[in-house]
């Protein structure tokens, strides 16, 4: 496994196959809202440790600003702070699109990543306790923020879910030894 | 009326209705946590509950912003209405930026016979030698009053710094423990009060949440700095926040004799 190059990682994330070695998946769903106006939410998924540094980001769906526009369009970036945690705790110091991050607005449904720590977007891990947090703002609608704990390395493969109540569906982290 | 006539003091720098003491003025910005290039609009004004534009509007002619790099920036679209001034600012740079009225004055009272008068007039500016030619040698119960009053927001964009925060040393300012643009109402903030630069200890904080209007008590947070000037906020939600701190001393310049100084801060606290 360790031989993989950076351009086999896009392979990757689109990859559901087998389990290889220390790997983590996330899956996202986007709930289907009864809303008179509905727009795709903004949403964000990053990996903190014990003392809530930020040591990956892993998702950031946002409408991209258009290279073209001009200077007095209303740009999708301009929103990204209602994303306030991830904001606060990453967004505010990074230069954006971040690449392997950033990308367009997700459709309603179950929206899966996987990721390889040491390759990518996502750092070696040292041994220790992790928070997954993932957070959605919606425009015309609400924010909502979901967390799962996990400890890294895992012993066994595992599956652990939280699930949001309006913004956010279920989310479920998948750890792989 | 003594005590009317004491606060007038700030009458040169503020409309006149701002200067009575039952008036609070207040910054009050759209947004304070931003993204670089987005405007922010701030209205201004002086009323008894902060934020609630139902008396005057805030004077504009001391307005500074100072911008993360520690230059100043130019705000857009003053105005003036009757209830509130208000202007625009886009955020170019990244980091944190000072909105500030800061305003100094000084200020004779004296009584000339069973008359009560006062110098500079309303609107003027005290000089040494308006005051020696105005004000008579032998005046009885002549007081000469300093004033600095501060008033202040603080809006950033992107990552918070502190190069615009850095303090003058004159009269009371604010200087962060917490970033002022990084407040959450599940963390306590830790702020220091300094007074010409240095610690102000055993100093009284006022804080009150937006929204007075919409509840039967202010229900004012009141605090006390420490031997290091500093205080710690528990902020009991999100929302716009005013703070306040006031002081009298003797530390005044000649031909004062007494000195008044106060800082407001507005500062916007977000949901965890």
């Amino acid at each position: 496994m360790r031989q993989r190059t950076v351009g086999t990682l896009l392979l990757l994330l689109l990859w559901a196959g087998p389990a290889a070695a220390q790997q983590l998946e996330i899956s996202v769903q986007i709930p289907q809202l009864d809303v008179a106006e509905y727009h795709r939410p903004y949403v964000a998924a990053w990996i903190e440790d014990g003392d809530r540094r930020v040591v990956a980001n892993l998702l950031l769906w946002y409408q991209q600003d258009r290279p073209g526009a001009p200077p007095n369009a209303e740009r999708g970036s301009k929103w990204l702070p209602d994303l306030r945690q991830w904001w606060r705790r990453s967004g505010r110091g990074l230069s954006l699109p971040v690449d392997g991050v950033s990308s367009a607005t997700r459709p309603v449904g179950e929206h899966a990543a996987r990721f390889d720590p040491g390759r990518g977007v996502v750092p070696a891990l040292a041994p220790g306790d992790y928070q997954l947090r993932v957070e959605a703002a919606r425009e015309e609608g609400g924010r909502e923020l979901v967390e799962i704990g996990f400890a890294w390395p895992p012993a066994a493969i595992r599956t652990l879910t939280a699930a949001g109540t309006r913004e956010l569906g279920m989310v479920r982290l998948t750890l792989e030894p | 009326m003594h005590i009317r006539h004491a606060t007038a003091a700030v009458i040169p720098a503020l409309l006149l209705s701002a200067a009575a003491s039952a008036h609070n003025t207040w910054l009050q910005p759209s947004k304070t946590v931003l993204s670089v290039g987005q405007w922010v609009t701030v209205d201004g004004g002086a009323s008894t509950q902060p934020f609630v534009k139902d008396h005057a509007p805030l004077r504009l002619d001391e307005l500074v912003v100072t911008a993360p790099d520690g230059t100043q920036v130019a705000p857009e679209n003053l105005s003036t209405g009757r209830l509130r001034s208000s202007f625009d600012l886009q955020l170019k740079q990244e980091g944190t930026y000072r909105i500030a009225v800061a305003t100094q004055g000084m200020m004779a009272t004296w009584e000339d016979g069973k008359q009560r008068r006062r110098w500079p007039p309303r609107g003027e500016v005290f000089t040494a030698a308006g005051f020696a030619r105005a004000v008579p040698k032998d005046a009885a119960n002549l007081r000469v009053s300093q004033m600095q009053r501060r008033l202040e927001t603080y809006v950033t964009a992107g990552q918070p710094s502190d190069t615009a925060l850095q303090p003058s040393g004159q009269g009371l300012e604010l200087t962060p423990v917490t970033p002022f643009n990084d407040l959450y109402a599940d963390e306590p903030a830790v702020f220091q009060l300094l007074l010409d630069g240095k610690p102000a200890a055993g100093l009284r904080v006022e804080i009150i949440a937006d929204g007075v209007r919409y509840r039967d008590a202010v229900d004012a947070i009141e605090l006390n700095t420490d031997a290091d000037g500093r205080f710690t906020v528990e902020w009991p939600g999100p929302g716009l926040y005013w703070m306040n701190a006031a002081l009298r001393d003797a530390h005044a310049r000649a031909p004062a004799t007494q000195r008044s100084a106060s800082y407001t801060g507005v500062f916007e606290v977000l949901a965890p």
